[in-house]
């Protein structure tokens, strides 16, 4: 048991890393297989306009992935750092499942990154694309492997334990372990609705401010189609990873829930104030019933609470039942949005709507807050537990002196909030600017129509 | 054998490799940051950081692939190891997270510019530096109590670990001077090959140190070197070690491209010889061995298979992306 001044600071910690990590990945995965369909889409049918979208977004992309490499780098070291006994208990587990994600994706989004972001005039067209396609599969395997090892510390199989060290038994049934399909399918739709909200939110401003017209149409009418089949699809993997947490982490779904007692037959809480100290909801709003038929799928079905384990086994229920509802509340925001959106563009106003396009603008950051609400509640939920029912998070921290986790807690801050503000200006300083034609100069020989001096314009992202 | 003896001398090569690739590949980065300092202007500066834009990340990869391969294979060296390093790891890593996005952000900069080459100098000197430090502390070693780290925050400061974090940051240095020299024309490569002399004069003379000072260091390393005769066997690593210096010193004064480089990553070669042969079967000497630390064979042997797998192709690709890049670097080949 470490010094419990180390393990909050620890904890503070890692959520602190974690979630300015996911931002990135959240961001990257989508755009990547964005960049592989207009790579392709220009292949295709030779339209200027997809390559210039391609290189706008390409931009965006780098600036975003270096963000999310460099702090990816932070995480693979946490482990070692602040979570020692979780190290060297569950090493044996998880080491092998980082170590297959480095080999089969990281290597492959670093390397083939360079190509897709340099190698425009070295490579040919259709060699480009299927760098593109690489960095877009990179981090599509990359999540594989990094939620598989999440989520067997949520649901455990295939080990064994001996004198306290996890042993692997069998490594398909840690790999695919009981909650991985769904978290796996949950939050690479997740990652994908991100990019989508994203790259609609940014249409729609330029549409509002008369700018970019065209690709911004374009754009904006992908971006609806794409919502229109992702966000459905979100709601039920969502509701269907629910009830996955019942049946493997009751305590979590309780909190989710805000149920204190056990009973048949359970109310939808919609709102309430959880207070722990008291073991109960103060100012409650909820439907009789509601709750036991879609946890149970049975109006009288029954539902466990908190109060059914001890005290201290209880995840902290404010943030887990707040953080819960403010992901699905954003999840059918979108999808209001989106059927709103269908129907205008059946009008044929889709464009014209004053209120629609304000909405999508309103909604671009909407995926990132979905995502760190939903991680919130996945990994709140989780405790007190790192390895759900098994290995306590108190015990998993490293045995140090508080001093130096405080400081690394201080530098982090300071490192990261540096970068952000300087990532996000350059960011939005990039979108301001907008997709603009690439020059000739720039382009593959192939590609070019007339031969003209090489120049490289760098001042291609300056506000035009 | 079985193989709870055998896999942990195989992993032992596989991440000894993965450090090694990773030394080699982002220390000449790294070199290019230190050497950043001797810039003459913002667009020299953007000229040294576009012949490593499009590799730096892969290269930076093969430290993921340290990391990640030590928590697989060895948990436990990996817990003790960065628990006690608490600090110079974390220098390291928001060192290397100022390097990085550097990279991307100064070409997006207009009157920022300069902040995003003073943190990526700065960034890689501090990283080089802590990783000329955790080599120091490794090597010198740190007994476990009770099979703990109990160390104290500060249990790697020491005189040996701040000379070879010193000397890390030379030899990085070195790398990417001769990187440089390789990549580069004109003016920038006058520089670097006025900077790769002295250099390698410093570098030399740092190997020279830390080598004759690591015998005194623990009994152990001096057993290995001069008991039973193994100096004769060993003997080759410190005499190849110096007939590549000398080489080396000949290559640059006669103005050789591609040699320059070459030798300076055989020359790291040896060197890193020298340091394992020092603490092997270590992974933390004295008391940590392979065979302490090791994983169970049902960890190892899963993450074998997909190294054996993967490694060649990753290797492959990575072959293929250098040889798109190959060449000499214009000054203005960004994609910006
Ligand atoms: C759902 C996806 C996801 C999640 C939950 C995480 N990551 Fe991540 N990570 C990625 C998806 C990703 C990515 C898409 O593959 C990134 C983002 C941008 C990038 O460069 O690759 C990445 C980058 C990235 C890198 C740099 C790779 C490189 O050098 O190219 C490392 C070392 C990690 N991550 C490690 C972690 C660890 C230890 C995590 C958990 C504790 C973690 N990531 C959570
Ligand atoms: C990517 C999105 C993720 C986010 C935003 C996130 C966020 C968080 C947060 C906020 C906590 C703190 C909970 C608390 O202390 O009350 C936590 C705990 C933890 N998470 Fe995650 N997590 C994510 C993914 C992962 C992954 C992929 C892993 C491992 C492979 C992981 C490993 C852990 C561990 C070991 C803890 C325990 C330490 C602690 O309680 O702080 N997390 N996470
Ligand atoms: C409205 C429908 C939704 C439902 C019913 C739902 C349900 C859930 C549940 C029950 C969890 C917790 C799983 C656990 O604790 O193990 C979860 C986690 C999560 N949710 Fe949602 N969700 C919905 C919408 C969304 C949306 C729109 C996003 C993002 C765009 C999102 C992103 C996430 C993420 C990133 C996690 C954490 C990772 C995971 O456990 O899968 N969710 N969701």
């Amino acid at each position: 048991m470490s010094d419990p001044t180390v393990l909050l600071l620890s904890r503070i910690q890692f959520g602190f890393v974690m979630s300015f990590h996911i931002i990135f990945p959240a961001f990257t995965i989508g755009l990547a297989s964005w960049l592989a369909f207009l790579a392709g889409a220009y292949l295709k049918t030779r339209r200027a306009l997809w390559r210039d979208l391609y290189v706008f977004w390409l931009k965006i992309f780098a600036v975003s992935f270096a963000l999310g490499v460099v702090s990816g780098i932070v995480m693979s070291f946490q482990f070692g750092t602040n979570w020692a006994e979780l190290s060297t208990r569950a090493g044996n587990i998880l080491g092998p499942l980082l170590a297959y994600e480095v080999l089969t994706a990281f290597f492959l989004e670093a390397t083939f990154l360079g190509v897709m972001l340099f190698g425009w005039r070295r490579v040919s067209p259709p060699l480009h694309f299927l760098a593109t396609c690489m960095v877009a599969l990179g981090t599509l395997i990359s999540t594989f492997w990094i939620i598989s090892a999440n989520s067997w510390m949520h649901t455990p199989a295939g080990y064994r334990i001996v004198d306290g060290v996890f042993h692997p038994e069998s490594w398909w049934s840690i790999v695919f372990n009981p909650s991985f399909p769904l978290r796996l399918a949950h939050m690479t739709l997740a990652a994908f609705i991100t990019t989508c909200f994203v790259i609609g939110g940014i249409s729609a401003t330029y549409l509002l401010r008369q700018r970019h017209r065209e690709a911004a149409q374009l754009m904006l009418k992908l971006a609806v189609c794409f919502a229109a089949i992702a966000v459905p699809l979100q709601v039920v993997v969502g509701d269907l990873h629910g009830l996955k947490v019942r049946d493997h982490q009751p305590m979590k779904l309780a909190a989710i829930e805000g149920h204190w007692e056990t009973v048949r037959g359970a109310s939808l809480i919609l709102f309430a104030w959880p207070d722990q100290a008291q073991e109960k909801n103060l100012y409650e709003v909820s439907v009789p019933k509601l709750g036991s038929l879609i946890l149970t799928h049975d109006i009288d079905g029954e539902v466990a609470g908190l109060k059914s384990v001890a005290p201290e086994l209880r995840p902290p229920v404010a943030p887990v039942f707040f953080s819960f509802r403010a992901m699905v509340g954003i999840g059918i925001l979108m999808l209001s949005l989106v059927a709103w959106s269908g129907l205008q563009w059946r009008r044929g106003k889709l464009f014209e709507s004053k209120v629609t396009l304000r909405a999508w603008m309103l909604m671009t950051p909407a995926g990132f807050v979905a995502v760190l609400a939903g991680w919130y509640t996945t990994e709140i939920g989780r405790q007190p537990y790192v390895v759900y029912g098994l290995l306590r998070t108190s015990q998993a921290a490293t045995v140090i002196d508080a001093g130096s986790v405080l400081t690394s807690l201080i530098v982090f801050a300071t490192v990261y909030l540096f970068v952000f503000i300087a990532g996000t200006y350059y960011l939005l300083k990039m979108l301001r600017r907008g997709p603009q034609p690439v020059e000739q100069a720039l382009l593959h020989p192939e590609e070019r129509t007339a031969q003209r001096p090489l120049s490289v314009p760098d001042d291609l992202i300056e506000p035009g | 054998m079985e193989a709870a003896t055998i896999l942990p001398v195989v992993w032992f090569c596989i991440i000894g490799f993965g450090v090694f690739m990773y030394v080699l590949m982002d220390g000449f980065v790294l070199g290019i940051g230190i050497l950043a300092l001797f810039a003459e202007d913002e667009p020299q500066l953007d000229h040294m950081m576009t012949t490593a834009a499009p590799i730096w990340d892969g290269n930076e990869t093969w430290l993921v692939l340290g990391g990640a391969g030590l928590l697989a294979a060895f948990p436990k060296a990996y817990a003790v190891m960065l628990s006690t390093l608490y600090l110079p790891v974390l220098l390291m890593l928001v060192a290397l997270v100022l390097r990085g996005v550097s990279f991307e952000f100064r070409f997006k900069a207009t009157t920022s510019k300069h902040i995003w080459g003073v943190c990526f100098a700065f960034g890689s000197i501090a990283a080089a530096f802590a990783q000329g430090l955790m080599l120091g502390a490794i090597v010198e070693g740190m007994p476990l109590q009770g099979g703990k780290y109990l160390q104290g925050a500060f249990a790697w400061f020491s005189p040996f670990s701040m000379l070879t974090a010193v000397a890390v940051v030379f030899g990085y240095a070195l790398l990417g001077s001769t990187w440089l020299i390789m990549k580069t024309e004109g003016a920038l490569q006058n520089i670097a090959f006025m900077l790769t002399r002295p250099l390698v004069v410093v570098v030399v003379a740092f190997m020279g140190l830390v080598s004759t000072w690591l015998p005194f260091l623990s009994s152990q390393v001096m057993a290995r070197w001069f008991e039973s005769g193994n100096f004769l066997w060993l003997s080759p690593v410190p005499l190849l070690a110096l007939a590549n210096a000398v080489w080396l010193w000949r290559a640059v004064m006669r103005r050789a491209e591609y040699l320059p480089f070459i030798l300076a990553l055989t020359f790291f070669a040896l060197g890193f010889a020298g340091l394992v042969l020092g603490i092997w079967p270590n992974l933390l000497p004295p008391d940590l061995t392979i065979w302490k630390a090791a994983a169970p064979p049902e960890s190892q042997g899963f993450v074998l298979a997909g190294t054996l797998i993967m490694l060649p192709a990753v290797l492959g690709y990575t072959w293929w992306s250098y040889s798109v890049f190959r060449g000499k670097v214009a000054a203005d080949s960004g994609y910006h």
